[in-house]
């Protein structure tokens, strides 16, 4: 472990992945998430490796498809609207299975929105997002030292299953500065070797294709076969997830990223009222924890989602809990950030019975 | 018995999917043969379109990525910023690099990435039926332009070779044709050219090769032929747009 450091989370997720050996990097400028291309202008020409600041979000994702096709450790990041624009890109990323890192610090929607925290962009980020079947691990961390671990994180799972990784920080994340504490990098698994990219053909090899365009029906079945049994892989052993107090719990909230911490305040004041409340904040959005939600729903009486949306995670909380207990909603939204006292006063309304 | 030809290594042995005439094959041999001559096939990646080039993947013997639909100049930017001593090419029809991606050619251009566009202008959209292209003529009678191209509703055909040879980022740029054998030469000597260039670092080159489509201009071979001589060539006139290797210093 490196020394502490105070910085801002942009700037700690530019900087874990520069340590964690990602030297390519293609953005755009968008707010709230300038200072990770502003980073990263500065400090990968010190490392030997390459910023480019695209012509656009589209044309950056397309850089990436490049240059992890090559082989490359590669990252972009943006924020809701241009992560948009990059879904067709990540689409044929996730086909022709190209691992890379993309950060989405997103802001409130939809349209051009607004340019203050929100999680309205939890569909797009858990269910593809692009067109066609295809999944990837969705990682949201709430805290700044979190992003860093979760950074380095995204970057192995990308490498191990040859898949796009996302990380997804409300807006907060990338702004808020915190103290951290940058680790030696090394990889959480070992590393597949990168037979596949393109690179030059020697003739000793395969040719490399990197190719997402599958014509015949057959052929594509096969190929979706395969990355289903890769999902499935990744969401067998790569699901993440925390639970505070839910042993005992009556009232289980789940959360993630910074409404989280907002949540575990309120469950602290709850708890110092005798109400006992438990929270589970999801690490991985997909996979979803399914599994300890369910779990919960035998021992707790009463759930609460709580979300920097119009409520959107909140469907996969049903789904987990299927039906055994009720499942209710408290979100802001539009930038607005929920308060402590917003939450409690929604515990105390669901211990009421109200 | 002497061997008086042989096909170029760099190419496959997949038989090409192009329908009879289409000059897509010929200008696939000369990109190979260049790629070959220089002895670049083991450092070399392809980068290929979508549109009737879309399976090029098969055909040049060397490493490929196929592109989504106007992105080869983004995909090849990539690659070559991981592999510089790569000789990396995009090969690619009008819709896909002079409409759709119009803009990841132009900053291409203007980054000087040193990559080599080969633009295969036929002047129609081949792949999906026969729409109208940016670089239809104006009058072109095509699928979404029935009644001939009107230049008032449609606007005029692009000449990207002009527009983008006003940038400083380019080091070479050509417009050729494939028409008669004459003009294959000076083709397969433009691409070498813009392939040299980029070996040497000088910036970004790209060779417009005009082709022809007999299938949805309605033609025979043939008559294609004489219609992209009589109708495309006076409105995409053949020769050097730039050449940083003739301009005088201070340029
Ligand atoms: C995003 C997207 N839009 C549209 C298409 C459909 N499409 C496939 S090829 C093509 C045009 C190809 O024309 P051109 O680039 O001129 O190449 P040609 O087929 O003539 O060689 C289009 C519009 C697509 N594949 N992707
Ligand atoms: S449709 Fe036109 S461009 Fe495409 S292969 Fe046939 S002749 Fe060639």
């Amino acid at each position: 472990m490196g020394k502490k450091m105070l910085m801002k989370g942009n700037e700690a997720i530019a900087e874990a992945a520069i340590q964690a050996g990602c030297h390519y990097f293609f953005g755009y400028p968008i707010t709230p998430q300038s200072q990770v291309p502003e980073y990263m202008s500065k400090r990968l020409p010190q490392v030997g490796g390459t910023f480019l600041q695209a012509e656009s979000e589209v044309a950056a994702i397309n850089m990436i498809y490049g240059a992890a096709g090559s082989g490359a450790r590669s990252m972009t990041s943006s924020s809701s609207p241009g992560v948009s624009l990059k879904q067709e890109g990540i689409s044929y990323i996730a086909c022709a299975e190209l691992p890379c890192l993309i950060v989405n610090m997103v802001r409130s929607g939809p349209g051009l929105g607004g340019i203050q925290p929100s999680q309205g962009d939890y569909f797009q980020a858990t269910r593809g997002g692009g067109h066609g079947d295809y999944y990837m691990p969705v990682l949201a961390p709430a805290s700044v030292q979190e992003a860093v671990e979760l950074t380095q994180l995204a970057l192995d799972l990308a490498d191990m299953y040859r898949t796009p990784a996302m990380l997804l920080g409300d807006g907060l994340i990338g702004q808020m500065m915190e103290p951290v504490e940058m680790p030696d990098y090394k990889p959480y698994k070992k590393l597949p070797e990168k037979t596949w990219a393109a690179t030059g053909w020697d003739g000793k090899r395969e040719r490399a294709i990197i190719n997402s365009l599958i014509i015949e029906p057959d052929r594509l079945e096969k190929h979706l076969h395969h990355l289903d049994e890769k999902w499935n892989r990744i969401r067998a052993e790569e699901c993440r997830w925390q639970e505070e107090m839910t042993e005992d719990a009556e009232i289980v909230i789940a959360a993630y990223g910074t409404t989280a911490r907002v949540c575990r305040s309120a469950m602290r004041m709850a708890r110092a009222e005798g109400i006992k409340v438990g929270l589970l904040r999801p690490i991985t959005l997909w996979p979803f924890p399914y599994d300890a939600l369910s779990r919960l729903a035998d021992t707790a009486d009463k759930f609460l989602t709580v979300e920097m949306s119009l409520g959107q995670m909140v469907e996969d909380v049903r789904l987990a809990v299927n039906g055994k207990k009720p499942v209710e909603f408290y979100g802001r939204f539009g930038g607005v950030v929920p308060t402590v006292r917003e939450v409690l006063n929604k515990i105390k309304a669901m211990k009421e019975g109200k | 018995m002497a061997v008086v030809f042989e096909k170029t290594k760099m190419l496959t042995d997949t038989p090409f999917h192009y329908c009879p005439g289409c000059t897509h094959g010929i200008i696939h041999r000369l990109v190979a043969e260049c790629v070959e001559e220089l002895g670049m096939q083991n450092q070399c990646v392809g980068v290929a379109p979508v549109g009737c080039a879309v399976f090029a993947y098969n055909y040049f013997n060397c490493d490929m990525m196929e592109a989504a639909h106007g992105r080869a100049p983004a995909v090849a930017t990539g690659c070559k910023r991981v592999h510089p001593e790569n000789l990396v090419f995009t090969y690619q029809g009008d819709g896909d690099l002079a409409s759709i991606g119009c803009a990841e050619i132009t900053h291409a251009a203007t980054r000087g990435e040193k990559i080599t566009a080969v633009f295969i202008n036929n002047a129609i959209y081949g792949m999906t039926g026969g729409q109208m292209a940016p670089t239809s003529l104006p009058g072109q009678v095509t699928t979404t332009s029935p009644y001939g191209r009107d230049v008032n509703s449609a606007g005029y055909p692009i000449r990207m070779s002009e527009m983008l040879a006003t940038l400083n980022g380019p080091a070479y740029i050509a417009r050729v044709s494939v028409h008669d054998v004459p003009h294959i030469i000076q083709a397969k000597k433009a691409i070498k050219k813009a392939f040299e260039y980029q070996l040497a670092g000088k910036g970004f080159s790209m060779v417009e090769v005009l082709s022809t489509c007999p299938t949805n201009w309605g033609m025979t071979p043939q008559d294609a032929l004489k219609w992209l001589v009589d109708n495309m060539i006076p409105y995409y006139p053949l020769g050097v747009m730039k050449d940083i290797g003739t301009e005088k210093e201070g340029e």
